[in-house]
C-alpha cells in the first residue's frame, strides 16, 4: 500500500546567475513520504519542464552521502534538520503534511551562487591546492603498513579524513568560516607520519589561502560540528590552532 | 610586513589576540571581585583596602596600563572581527537556523561585549575617575571611598544598568572562558566538558558576585532612602 502523500509548500531560492538578484518562488508539491528530498526536487523539475519552465538548479552526485556534492539549506539548517546526514539522505517522512519549507543555497561571500541553489565551492579546491597533500616525488610504492601507526592515531586521522568537503560547515557558521574543513584536512595529515615533513608549511599555506578567499574567522560557536554530515569534531580546529602557533616557532627555525 | 604582524593579522592570529587579552581580563576580574568583597564588611574595611592599594600605587599604575592595553586590543580586535565576519556571510539567510545548532551565548559575544563596554565607560567615569582624579563631592580626598560607592549604588538607574551589564558579563564569560581554551588549541574530548563546566561556574560566580554589590547597597544598606 502506498503511504499517504504529503502536501508541501516549497519556497525555493531562484537566481538566474551570479550577477543577478534572486528571490524566493513558491511551489506546491505532493510527495511520497518515502521520497528523498532530492527526489522531490527531481519530480518538481519534471513537472516544471513539462510546463516549459526552467528547472531548479541544484547539485548532487552519489546520492548516498559520501561525495559531498549536494547541499541545501532547509529551514535555516544546512542539509536539513537531521544530524549527520547529507541532503541526499534526508527523506520526506521527516516532514509533516502542510509544512512550508524554505530552500536556500549555502550562503557565504566565498561561495558565490552560480544559479539557483548551486554555489561555487572552488575555494575549497584552492585551499587544498595550497597544501592539502603530501609530496612523494620519488621511489616505488611503499609497502602498506611499513610505518607502524598506533590504531588510536590512525582512527583519529580517519575521522578527520571522513570530511567530504561539502561546505555545510561554512554554510552553518555565522561567520562563514571554513575552519572545520581546513582543520579536518590539516589534521588528516598532521596525525600521520607521512604528513610530518610538510606539517608546518602546510598549515600556514592553507590558512593563508583560506583568509584570502574571504572566509570568516572561528568564533567557536561549534555550529559547524552540529551540522556536519560526517560529524567532524571541533577538536580538529583546536589542533589547527595549535599547529598554526607551532608553525610560527618551527618554521622560523628552518628559515635562513 | 614582518612575520609577526602577518601572524597577528591572520584569522587565527586575531583570534589568539582575543584569547590572550580575554584571558588576562578573566584573571583581572577574579582579583577585582575579591578586592571589592571588602564592601560587605563596611566603610573601614573598604577604605582600608583602597588605601592599601594607594601604598603600592606605582605597581598599580603599571597594572592599569597593561589592563588598558588589554581592553583596547580586545575591543578593537573584537569590533574588527565582527565586521569582517558579517562581511564573510554576504547575503543573510531568510530562515535563521542557528538556535538549533549553537548556544545563544556564543552568537551574542559582540552584543554582550558592547553592553560591557558601555558599562565600562560609565564605571570608569564614576568610580575610577572619582577615586583617582577628581571627586566633586570631595570624599576621595578624605579617603571616604565607601561613601562614593554608597552614593552611586543609591541611584536606581545606575543600579539597573549595573545589574544588566553583569548579567551580560556572565553570558560573555560563559562562552569566552571555554572559547579561549579552544583558541589556544587546548581541546580534548576527555577534559573539555570539565573546562566548559568550570567556565559556566566562573561566569555565574562573577555575575552574581559583582551584581550583588549594587543590589545589597540599594535594597539593604539603605542607599535608596
Ligand atoms: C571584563 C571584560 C571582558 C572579559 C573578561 C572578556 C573575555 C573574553 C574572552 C575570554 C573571549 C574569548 C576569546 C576567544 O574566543 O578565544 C572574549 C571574546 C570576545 N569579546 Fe570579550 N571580554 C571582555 C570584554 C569585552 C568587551 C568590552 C568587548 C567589546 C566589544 C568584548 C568583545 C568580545 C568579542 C566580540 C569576542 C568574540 C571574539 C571572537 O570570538 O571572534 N569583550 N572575551
Amino acid at each position: 500500500m502506498e503511504a499517504k502523500k504529503l502536501n508541501l509548500t516549497l519556497k525555493i531560492w531562484r537566481q538566474k546567475n551570479s550577477n543577478s538578484a534572486g528571490s524566493f518562488i513558491d511551489y506546491k508539491v505532493q510527495v511520497s513520504p518515502d521520497a528523498s528530498f532530492l527526489e522531490m526536487l527531481d519530480e518538481l523539475n519534471n513537472s516544471l519542464e513539462l510546463k516549459g519552465e526552467e528547472a531548479v538548479h541544484f547539485e548532487s552526485d552519489c546520492r548516498e552521502g559520501i561525495c559531498g556534492t549536494c547541499g541545501l539549506v532547509i529551514n535555516g539548517r544546512p542539509h536539513g534538520p537531521l544530524a549527520k546526514i547529507a541532503t541526499c539522505q534526508l527523506h520526506m517522512r521527516n516532514f509533516k503534511d502542510g509544512d512550508t519549507l524554505w530552500v536556500e543555497p549555502f550562503r557565504a561571500k566565498a561561495f558565490s551562487v552560480i544559479k539557483d541553489l548551486m554555489v561555487d565551492r572552488s575555494g575549497f579546491d584552492k585551499i587544498l591546492q595550497a597544501g592539502g597533500y603530501i609530496s612523494v616525488n620519488t621511489g616505488g610504492v611503499p609497502d602498506a603498513n611499513a610505518i607502524p601507526i598506533p590504531k588510536e592515531i590512525s582512527s583519529l586521522a580517519m575521522d578527520a579524513a571522513a570530511c567530504i568537503g561539502c561546505g555545510a560547515c561554512v554554510a552553518a557558521c555565522k561567520n562563514a568560516s571554513a575552519m572545520l574543513f581546513v582543520s579536518a584536512k590539516v589534521s588528516q595529515y598532521a596525525l600521520l607520519p607521512q604528513g610530518q615533513p610538510e606539517r608546518y608549511q602546510r598549515v600556514e599555506k592553507m590558512v593563508k589561502v583560506m583568509d584570502e578567499l574571504g572566509f570568516g574567522s572561528c568564533t567557536n560557536t561549534y555550529a559547524c560540528e552540529a551540522e556536519c554530515p560526517k560529524g567532524i569534531s571541533v577538536t580538529n580546529i583546536a589542533r589547527l590552532n595549535r599547529d598554526f602557533i607551532m608553525a610560527k616557532i618551527k618554521n622560523k627555525e628552518v628559515e635562513v | 610586513m614582518s612575520s609577526f604582524t602577518k601572524f597577528l593579522n591572520s584569522s587565527i592570529g586575531k583570534k589568539l589576540m582575543m584569547a590572550v587579552t580575554g584571558s588576562f581580563l578573566l584573571i583581572f576580574l577574579i582579583i577585582h571581585l575579591i578586592g571589592n568583597i571588602t564592601l560587605f564588611f563596611g566603610a573601614e574595611a573598604f577604605n582600608g583596602y583602597v588605601g592599601a592599594l594607594d601604598v603600592v600605587k606605582p605597581l598599580i599604575r603599571v597594572v592599569e596600563v597593561v589592563l588598558l592595553a588589554a581592553f583596547v586590543l580586545h575591543i578593537f580586535n573584537g569590533l574588527k572581527l565582527w565586521i569582517e565576519n558579517k562581511r564573510a556571510r554576504g547575503v543573510n539567510y531568510k530562515v535563521n537556523g542557528s538556535p538549533e545548532n549553537s548556544a545563544l551565548y556564543s552568537r551574542t559575544m559582540f552584543l554582550s561585549g558592547s553592553i560591557i563596554f558601555i558599562f565600562l565607560v560609565s564605571h570608569l567615569g564614576t568610580f575610577f575617575w572619582r577615586f583617582n582624579v577628581y571627586d566633586p563631592m570631595g570624599l576621595a580626598n578624605i579617603h571616604q571611598y565607601f561613601d562614593i560607592v554608597v552614593y552611586f549604588f543609591g541611584i536606581w538607574w545606575y543600579v539597573i544598568l549595573y545589574v544588566i551589564a553583569m548579567v551580560l558579563l556572565g553570558f560573555h564569560l560563559n562562552h569566552g572562558f571555554q572559547s579561549a581554551f579552544q583558541t589556544f588549541g587546548w581541546n580534548h574530548k576527555k577534559y573539555f566538558p570539565l573546562i566548559q563546566k568550570i567556565g559556566a561556574i566562573y561566569a555565574v560566580f562573577m555575575a552574581i558576585g559583582f551584581a550583588s554589590m549594587p543590589i545589597y547597597f540599594f535594597f539593604f544598606y539603605g542607599g535608596n532612602q
